[in-house]
């Protein structure tokens, strides 16, 4: 740590070429951060989710919604503890006000499938008993500034009421939150109330229940528990498809396809690039301050010494450019619109943290060598 | 010698020295082929999506939805709005009599991707025969139609490269049932290719659905479009909203387009700048290793002129280098590279990259002026310099 100061002076003592060299870190990284962050979305992500539920869903899509009959023959399942249902229902709050989710659900099968919902006994009642009833998660409400006892005009994209208009009006029963922090953070849906729903909804579509979620009393049953329930359906017309809610979460960003890999060609190309002039520009900088290093040695430093001195900058020039390319990203995450829901969460800081130190070692290990060599006289000399 | 003698004899002499310099050189080629690369790559992304999905949709044919439903998925119109709608005298009549009007519906299925588990969202379109006439572009390219009243299915051919499973004379099982790929169609790259059809009918019966998502219609002349969109306003019976097939598709993509815009529009900037960094680095260090070479000119009697334009244009043939090899690079890996995304309607659209000559062109430009910027500077920097201390290295 005593050197520091020799370090940050031989780090900038062409202080254009530093800063040029900084530049070109700071894009590397603002690029890693930013499409690293868009490949979370692929790779784990949801893997907060509890291990113990599955979701039964269509064969032929999640689209299509289920029949209410199958939820009695899947409860039937031996392993499976409690069934839920939940709709999609695509609704729309006031004209361009940004987009949440809602599901419809039966409000107690619900309690029973996330525990990981936290909300007063009250409220909980309040939503059984209330046929056009609605809770909304805590961040949800505090964005738009609702209180229980609010009316919410929904507009469904996907379902309309008997006299064809698709305008729903749910009240506001209560407002929950999540058990712990990863759950307090994914309180921005809302749940109605499946009562009033299927009641208004246009006749043909009455009795359908969407997809169902299940609660199993042992997640390591998972796999055979779902081959019983898809097996039951098999061959009828309400074939299913049963995967843990995890798999279920990643099929929706898996959705968007072949982007994770493009985003990885794109983050590599820039890397090497960006490896291929730093390593140039260490290496001229470490060449033309030969003369200086050898009166290091002169001085009394150690071989060992200066060539870690010349690794410690190599790192240092890759941390500060890092670090500032990985603020940048995600600084520019927080401001994009809601539509892009992407953080530069810690896999992605990781990730830069694991490139810090593979770049700063193959850009710094040459030069270091060649410090670690340097023979005094001929360097003095300018040899 | 005049100024352009001795420009042309520097610039000569400098070119020719690239190969003693070849280090140096090499990093400025490869910096910019990087960038040039991964922006023209990016642009082909967008240029073939922008190509599939802008050429989905003819502005002489008309889709007619429900209204206020914000594409085919979230639209549905039962039988007897369909029978009435085909009847309105503006639409024109195909060689059997009948109306050509062709109710189709839309259902959601899933797919699996070549090597993967999980499935893909592909739309499955029940049409009606009227399709086929409406649609003169649609030509099988292997296999036949299907026949209607079987579980027989057609597949896109952008859908039959990129999901598994979908060949002529392949199965697939929906809602337990059987259905036949009799077929492989194509519709000149445009967003149907990425689709199953089959007939109305037969998707109707096996969904449990009545009605249909959309019409598309043909007018006998596109004139009367006005005419008939008053007289379904005026219908108490119907609820509907008529679009000409092209705005109706574009006014869906647009969203996605928008999306890859500012993907490639960030990613472009932020690695133009780190390109523009790099390339002035590797240019100053260009010109600092030739300090004395530089000041020596300048002794004998060069001007300041010929120097700087001597610098400008190593730095501009090794970023012309780059640029071709990048867009180079970005032409043998992605041209033609069929990929497949979410898009409208919450379904999978497949394209192809398109490297163009027009966005190869683009990307040498892209090259160019980072070469220029990169040069620009250190060959004032070089033109500057005093001579007593350029010929002392600086």
């Amino acid at each position: 740590m005593k050197y520091f100061g020799l370090i940050w002076a031989g780090l900038f003592r062409k202080k254009l070429r530093a800063f040029l060299t900084l530049l070109a870190l700071w894009s590397a990284f603002a690029l890693l951060g930013l499409l690293q962050a868009v490949n979370s979305l692929f790779n784990g992500g949801a893997d907060f989710l509890g291990a113990n539920r599955l979701i039964t869903q269509a064969k032929t899509s999640f689209t299509q919604p289920l029949p209410m009959r199958l939820i009695t023959q899947i409860e039937a399942v031996p392993g499976v503890e409690r069934v839920s249902h939940s709709q999609f229902f695509g609704g729309q709050y006031q004209e361009g006000g940004g987009f949440f989710a809602q599901f419809v659900v039966n409000p107690q099968r619900l309690y029973d499938t996330y525990p990981e919902w936290v909300i007063s006994d009250d409220a909980k009642r309040n939503f059984v008993s209330t046929q056009d009833g609605a809770i909304v998660g805590k961040l949800l409400a505090d964005k738009y500034g609702w209180k229980v006892g609010d009316t919410i005009p929904l507009n469904s994209q996907i379902w309309t009421k008997e006299d064809g208009s698709r305008t729903w009006e749910w009240k506001l029963v209560g407002i929950f939150d999540g058990r712990d922090s990863e759950w307090k953070k994914r309180t921005s849906l809302m749940y109605l109330n499946y009562g009033q729903f299927d009641e208004a909804r246009n006749p043909r579509a009455r009795g359908l229940a969407g997809v169902f979620v299940i609660r199993m009393n042992d997640a390591n049953q998972a796999e055979k528990i779902a081959a019983a329930i898809d097996e039951k359906f098999e061959n009828s017309s309400d074939e299913t498809k049963t995967q843990s809610e995890q798999e279920f979460q990643l099929g929706f960003a898996r959705q968007l396809g072949d982007i994770g890999l493009i985003v990885n060609l794109i983050t590599t190309a820039v890397f090497l690039s960006i490896l291929f002039l730093t390593g140039v520009s260490m290496s001229q900088s470490i060449r033309e301050r030969i003369p200086e290093l050898a009166v290091l040695k002169v001085l009394g430093f150690r071989d060992r010494t200066v060539m870690l001195l010349v690794l410690a900058e190599a790192f240092l020039l890759c941390f500060l450019g890092a670090l500032s390319g990985m603020l940048s990203a995600s600084f520019l995450t927080t401001t994009l619109p809601p539509e892009f829901p992407i953080t530069t969460d810690s896999r992605v800081w990781v990730i830069a943290g694991i490139c810090v130190l593979v770049l700063s070692l193959l850009i710094g290990v040459p030069p270091a060598l060649r410090a670690l060599r340097i023979k005094i006289v001929d360097a003095l000399v300018g040899r | 010698m005049s100024t352009f003698t001795q420009t042309r004899e520097i610039v000569m002499m400098n070119l020719r020295s690239i190969p003693q310099r070849l280090g140096a050189s090499l990093v400025v080629v490869v910096g910019i082929a990087g960038v040039v690369g991964v922006l023209v790559a990016l642009l082909s992304m967008s240029q073939g999506l922008g190509q599939t999905l802008g050429s989905t949709g003819r502005a002489d044919r008309l889709v007619i939805t429900r209204s206020g439903s914000n594409g085919e998925l979230a639209s549905f119109l039962d039988r007897a709005s369909v029978t009435l709608i085909k009847q309105d005298p503006a639409i024109a009549r195909g060689a059997d009599g009948l109306p050509l009007g062709s109710g189709e519906l839309i259902v959601i299925t899933e797919v699996p991707r070549f090597g993967q588990k999980t499935g893909a969202n592909v739309t499955l379109r029940g049409v009606e025969p009227a399709g086929f006439a409406l649609r003169p572009e649609l030509k099988i390219v292997d296999g036949r139609k299907f026949r209607q009243g079987l579980r027989e299915i057609i597949v896109g051919q952008a859908a039959s490269k990129q999901f598994e499973g979908l060949r002529s004379g392949a199965e697939l099982r929906f809602r337990g049932q059987t259905w036949k790929i009799v077929g492989i169609f194509s519709t000149n790259g445009d967003a149907h290719e990425s689709e199953l059809w089959t007939d109305t009918e037969t998707a109707q019966s096996a969904f449990g659905r009545s009605g249909v998502s959309s019409i598309l219609v043909s007018l006998r002349n596109i004139d009367a479009l006005e005419s008939m969109k008053a007289r379904l306003a005026e219908d108490p019976q119907l609820n509907v909203e008529i679009k000409t097939e092209y705005d109706f598709f574009s006014g869906q993509s647009s969203n996605l387009t928008f999306v890859i815009g500012i993907l490639a529009g960030i990613v472009g900037l932020i690695m133009g700048i780190g390109a523009v960094a790099g390339a002035l680095t590797t240019m100053y260090s260009a010109v600092s290793a030739r300090t004395q070479e530089i000041g020596t000119l300048r002794a004998i009697g060069f001007g300041a002129m010929p120097v700087i334009a001597s610098v400008m244009a190593e730095a501009l043939i090794l970023s012309l280098a780059g640029g071709l090899v990048g867009a180079l690079i970005a032409y043998i890996a992605f041209n033609g590279y069929s990929v497949s995304t979410l898009g409208a309607g919450f379904t999978q659209v497949a394209f192809k990259f398109s490297v163009s000559p027009g966005l190869v062109f683009k990307g040498l430009v892209i090259a160019m002026f980072i070469g220029f910027i990169g040069g620009i500077f250190p060959a004032i920097r070089a033109a500057r310099m005093p001579v007593t201390n350029a010929l002392r290295g600086g």
